[in-house]
């Protein structure tokens, strides 16, 4: 097979689409008002966004006025945060210990001020169980966080039973979906959610534009001030063609759920056969509560960071778990957090298929990947050479 | 991010693998978690007549531990010892800033596998496991 570029980091982030490229366009040239003039210039961009907001809603299953448009999921999730530390200056925080940066990092700040934070396990496929959700509860708990689906290992959290928890208990909920907007379905009356976090480039959409559910009657204190733009909870002039642009990818997305997630599933489950045939591949996360379309696997004896550029030298974009970028070598908080060791977190890689990846790219980078995991196999310090790599198929 | 000479020692390392016969094997790293580093040496009069090496890490880890086995084959014990892991990333072209560290893996497993062969038969005895 010759040379091919396949991309296969769709949890870092999507190519736009097209069709979103197109309804955005006309907001970078003609229409460059700004949605608070009174004039048309203005008012025409007024209409673009409230019926971005509308489109939104639908979405969700939510009111067009409880969606919220920000900088993206990072934003998303600080706001909803900070925005309730700010309102209460005390309590307790519960969360999972493999939360994405943006919620780790906030929690463990909160930490150093009159919150104390709770960072629940998982178990082995990276599931948070609602009973030690339940467990964790104080009287003094003011919020929930919970990520809907993972970002390394795929793994969809029972959002559903922690959301009915939750409302029995009177505890706000949010939930950073950033990663599973667009692949599952997600209704925040379904999910029972006060909060939600979204971003527009995880689905076909543009870069630096995200929106936030706040359920109606919730109070947040903004992070910042200014103009009043988003009912003051997210000052600033708004990115009209970014808002635009997710409104039009998500809506796209939720169309075509069901043909989306059949294409996906089924290439999932090509890549994991041929991945298995390797030998000496775990394959990590939920074995079918996983989002479709992810894959994060662990070879044997091999690092991970060593795969990524191999295949990136063949035209393969995939990502890892473990960087060694920083002077001390940090396997993924996730996996450890799993109970994987840290030399097998360490060579664990991820693939993460779209939409437009074809079963011929999934055979490519196998014909990729299985010659490289073999040759740095075999120049490993952890492989055990004095036996033969047959006999340890399927450890 | 990394020059043209750190890929092609990634893609087709030098001296790679195991030696059954080595006088004397020197390791570098944690084994429990980071980058690992064994190295395989051959020692004749005094000179590394062969070389081999095995390495668990990153591209530039890869990468640095093959370049040293070119850079230690032939040398004198004397000469190999004064090999420092700049000596490896400025032979490889230069390597990241925060991918530096990886040629100290490099250099500390063949001074590792010196301090052993000069420590006599004893040490020389002992195998990485």
């Amino acid at each position: 097979m010759g040379r091919r570029l396949v991309y296969m980091d769709h949890s870092a982030t999507t190519p736009l689409r097209e069709e979103v490229i197109k309804a955005m366009e006309p907001f970078f040239r003609e229409r460059y008002g700004n949605p608070s003039s009174l004039h048309s210039w203005g008012r025409e961009t007024r209409q673009a966004v409230e019926s971005a907001r509308r489109k939104v809603g639908l979405a969700l299953g939510s009111e067009p006025e409880e969606i919220y448009f920000t900088g993206g999921g990072t934003e998303s999730n600080n706001i909803v945060l900070q925005g309730i530390a700010r309102r209460r200056g005390k309590g307790h925080i519960i969360t999972s210990s493999i939360e994405h940066h943006a919620v780790l990092d906030v929690c463990r700040d909160l930490a150093t001020g009159g919150f104390q934070v709770t960072y629940l396990p998982v178990d082995r496929y990276g599931m948070v169980d609602p009973r030690e959700v339940e467990e964790a509860i104080t009287p003094g708990t003011v919020l929930i966080s919970i990520m809907m689906a993972n970002n390394e290992v795929g793994t969809i959290q029972p959002i559903k039973e922690i959301g009915n928890l939750a409302r029995l208990k009177n505890i706000l909920f949010h939930t950073d979906a950033v990663q599973a907007v667009g692949k599952l379905p997600v209704k925040v009356n379904d999910l029972g959610v006060d909060f939600l976090s979204l971003s527009a480039h995880k689905f076909n959409g543009p870069k630096g534009v995200g929106a936030l559910y706040v359920r109606k009657g919730v109070s947040l204190a903004p992070l910042c001030n200014g103009g009043g733009q988003e009912r003051k909870l997210r000052p600033g002039t708004e990115n009209v063609p970014g808002i635009v642009g997710l409104a039009e990818a998500l809506e796209l997305a939720m169309g075509e759920l069901s043909p989306r997630t059949a294409h996906l599933v089924a290439l999932q489950k090509r890549m994991e056969e041929g991945l298995l045939k390797i030998g000496g591949a775990t394959v990590n996360g939920h074995p079918q509560l996983r989002l479709p379309g992810h894959i994060n696997v662990s070879f044997n004896y091999v690092e991970g960071e060593s795969l990524l550029l191999g295949l990136d030298l063949q035209g393969v974009a995939a990502s890892s778990g473990s960087a060694c970028t920083s002077g001390s070598i940090d396997p993924s908080h996730v996996l450890l957090a799993m109970g994987l060791e840290p030399e097998v977190a360490r060579g664990s890689l991820r693939l993460t298929m779209g939409w437009e990846n074809t079963a011929e790219d999934v055979d490519y980078v196998l014909g990729v990947l299985s010659p490289l995991v073999k040759r740095l196999r075999k120049i490993s310090a952890h492989y055990p050479q004095s036996r033969s790599w047959e006999g340890l198929k399927g450890v | 991010m990394y020059s043209s000479k750190v890929i092609d020692h990634f893609n087709n390392p030098r001296n790679g693998g195991e030696m059954a016969d080595a006088d004397v094997v020197g390791e570098a790293g944690s084994f429990k978690c980071g980058d690992t580093m064994k190295i395989f040496l051959k020692i004749e009069q005094e000179r590394i007549v062969d070389v081999k090496f095995q390495t668990f890490g990153c591209a530039a880890a890869i990468a640095s531990s093959s370049m040293l086995t070119e850079m230690v084959k032939g040398k004198k014990i004397g000469q190999a010892r004064r090999i420092t892991n700049e000596q490896v990333a400025e032979e490889l072209g230069g390597l990241p800033p925060l991918k530096m560290h990886c040629s100290n893996l490099a250099a500390d497993a063949l001074q590792d596998a010196l301090d052993k062969y000069s420590d006599g038969p004893a040490r020389k005895q002992g195998r990485a496991k």
